[in-house]
């Protein structure tokens, strides 16, 4: 097995295992509480309008914002390290098909693993800081990703070699 | 000559690896029937309950800013309650139809990865049985959660239906875990290392070259749109979201009933960019990882190389063509959304093909196996 079709099978089962350790984390400690967080605050919008009370409503109207801002990102980031895995383990069991350089096989699956790691580590970090430095994370990530799939894509169109 | 028989060799490696009732076949069929019914699913879902369970959700929504706005907070209460209720409704269908699709994928990753699993024919006879019994326990348990609620359930929050869906879903881990065991196995076994030869990997058709290439644009193309989507329109939606809640709730406070429906319609039509953006860039992934997956399994199609091919192309077609008008709905509105239901439909109609060419082949190789056994008897 070429080291590039272990990168991707290997590292595939790895950002699965990761994805789903983090999903059962996020299941047991914090996807209940902040669902029942969003209806509650959502609840208490809407009576504190109804009791004409503006402000109440308000400061619960932003508690909703930022909880619904933390959980979307959570389902995001499980979501998303383990369909990247899923890809990536696929594209490690066809990857004898790319035609292309041995080379140019090693940097794509490199990139995509690193790619596949990086873009939601970016979206789980923007749950702590809200500033520049997670988001270019996750640009970072999904760019290299993207670079990726197209080199591949390109790679599997081709017509075999001869021989 | 030396062509014709290394794919004499790859066929005999492929029949072997796919006799009759054994892990591979089963978890091929099983696994593309899974993705076939719950495509159907789907379809139906889309077209039948979808469109009247968001309009069900939007009144329970308005009834509770209209009655804030009257000042009932009883009234509001019972709303956002019908509203949760809807919400379950609609999680519990959406969660059939992809958790059949999802376990399908799993399946056909795991058929394809058989010859890896270090375990007797039996053993692994009886892991494929006991994830596809798990991977359709648990969407049929989902489905049944929103009708069975608490009924007859020895615990106080949670029902029978979701006690199955558990089980099924544990089923689901155990023989996934079996599989990745007998995987690790194989790997220890130093002389056998180098022995895994198997048609399925080697195949180097038309058809799955195209799938393959196809797929992984697909998946290209959803990955695109999901980023463009990010960068453009994510933040944008994420502070409308707030914004317009606000609007209602003020609205509400100052009994300002106008206001009230006016961030109503706001937040349906919100609601609505938010759904189709995020259904067209998860379809074109997934028709896109669909279609790899079932490039592997051209070997055993046992159709004529053109209709395959075909099928490949109607595939591919009707997986970019949905995506695409599901993103075209909020301005073409209904025949959009009628065209995306056909693209669905191509889509279903491609793989019943390539699974009935699976069903031929597995009969020819049964048949073939019975008249050697009539010859050696």
């Amino acid at each position: 097995m070429s080291t590039a079709r272990r990168l991707l099978i290997f590292g595939g089962i790895g950002l699965a295992l990761l994805g789903m350790i983090y999903g059962l984390w996020y299941a047991v400690f914090a996807e209940h509480q902040e669902l029942d967080g969003i209806g509650k605050s959502l609840a208490t919008g809407f009576s504190a309008a109804g009791a004409r009370d503006p402000r109440a409503a308000e400061d619960a109207l932003q508690q909703y914002r930022e909880l619904k801002y933390t959980y979307d990102r959570h389902v995001d980031v499980h979501g998303h390290w383990i369909g990247l895995a899923m890809l990536l383990m696929v594209l490690g069991i066809a990857f004898d098909r790319v035609e292309l350089t041995e080379r140019m096989k090693m940097l794509l699956s490199a990139g995509l693993l690193l790619g596949s790691l990086l873009f939601p580590l970016g979206v789980l970090l923007q749950t702590f800081s809200h500033g520049v430095a997670p988001q270019a994370v996750a640009v970072v990530g999904s760019a290299l990703v993207i670079v990726s799939l197209a080199g591949m894509t390109m790679g599997f169109a081709r017509a075999p070699r001869s021989g | 000559m030396t062509g014709s028989t290394s794919n004499a060799n790859a066929a005999t490696t492929a029949e072997v690896a796919f006799a009759s009732m054994g892990a591979r076949r089963l978890l091929a069929l099983g696994g593309i029937g899974l993705i076939l019914v719950g495509m159907l699913v789907g379809d139906i879902f889309a077209v039948f309950v979808l469109h009247q369970n968001a309009a069900k959700v939007g009144a329970s929504l308005s009834a509770a800013a209209h009655a804030a706005a009257a000042g009932d907070a009883k009234t509001v209460l019972a709303s956002l309650q019908s509203v949760g209720n809807f919400l379950e409704n609609r999680g519990t269908k959406v969660d059939t139809h992809v958790h059949m699709i999802a376990f399908g994928y799993l399946a056909l990753l795991l058929a394809i990865l058989q010859p890896w699993v270090a375990f007797s024919d039996s053993a692994k006879k009886k892991l494929a049985w006991i994830f596809l019994f798990g991977a359709w326990l648990l969407p049929l348990s989902v489905f049944l959660i929103h009708y069975v609620g608490l009924a007859y359930s020895p615990l106080a929050a949670i029902g029978w239906a979701s006690i199955l869906a558990d089980f099924g879903g544990a089923l689901v881990i155990a023989a996934t875990l079996g599989c990745l065991l007998g995987i690790a196995k194989r790997t220890q076994q130093a002389a056998d290392r180098a022995s895994v030869r198997d048609g399925l990997w080697e195949d180097r058709s038309v058809a799955g070259r195209i799938l393959l290439a196809g797929g992984l644009a697909l998946v290209l193309l959803g990955f695109l749109h999901g980023a463009y989507y990010a960068a453009i329109d994510l933040y944008k939606h994420e502070a409308l979201d707030y914004s317009v809640l606000s609007e209602m709730s003020a609205g509400a406070a100052a009994k300002d009933v106008a206001a009230v429906d006016s961030a109503l319609a706001k937040y349906g039509q919100l609601g609505g960019e938010k759904a189709v953006n995020i259904a067209a860039h998860a379809h074109a992934i997934e028709f896109g990882l669909l279609a790899i997956l079932l490039a592997f399994f051209q070997p055993y199609v046992s159709l004529r190389d053109s209709w395959k091919r075909r099928w490949a192309w109607v595939l591919l077609f009707g997986s970019l063509l949905l995506p695409v008008f599901v993103l075209l709905e909020l301005k073409l509105g209904l025949l959009a959304g009628g065209i995306a239901d056909v693209a669905g439909l191509l889509v279903i109609i491609a793989l019943l093909a390539m699974w009935i060419g699976i069903l031929r082949y597995t009969g020819e190789i049964d048949a073939g196996g019975r008249l050697a056994e009539g010859a050696n008897g």
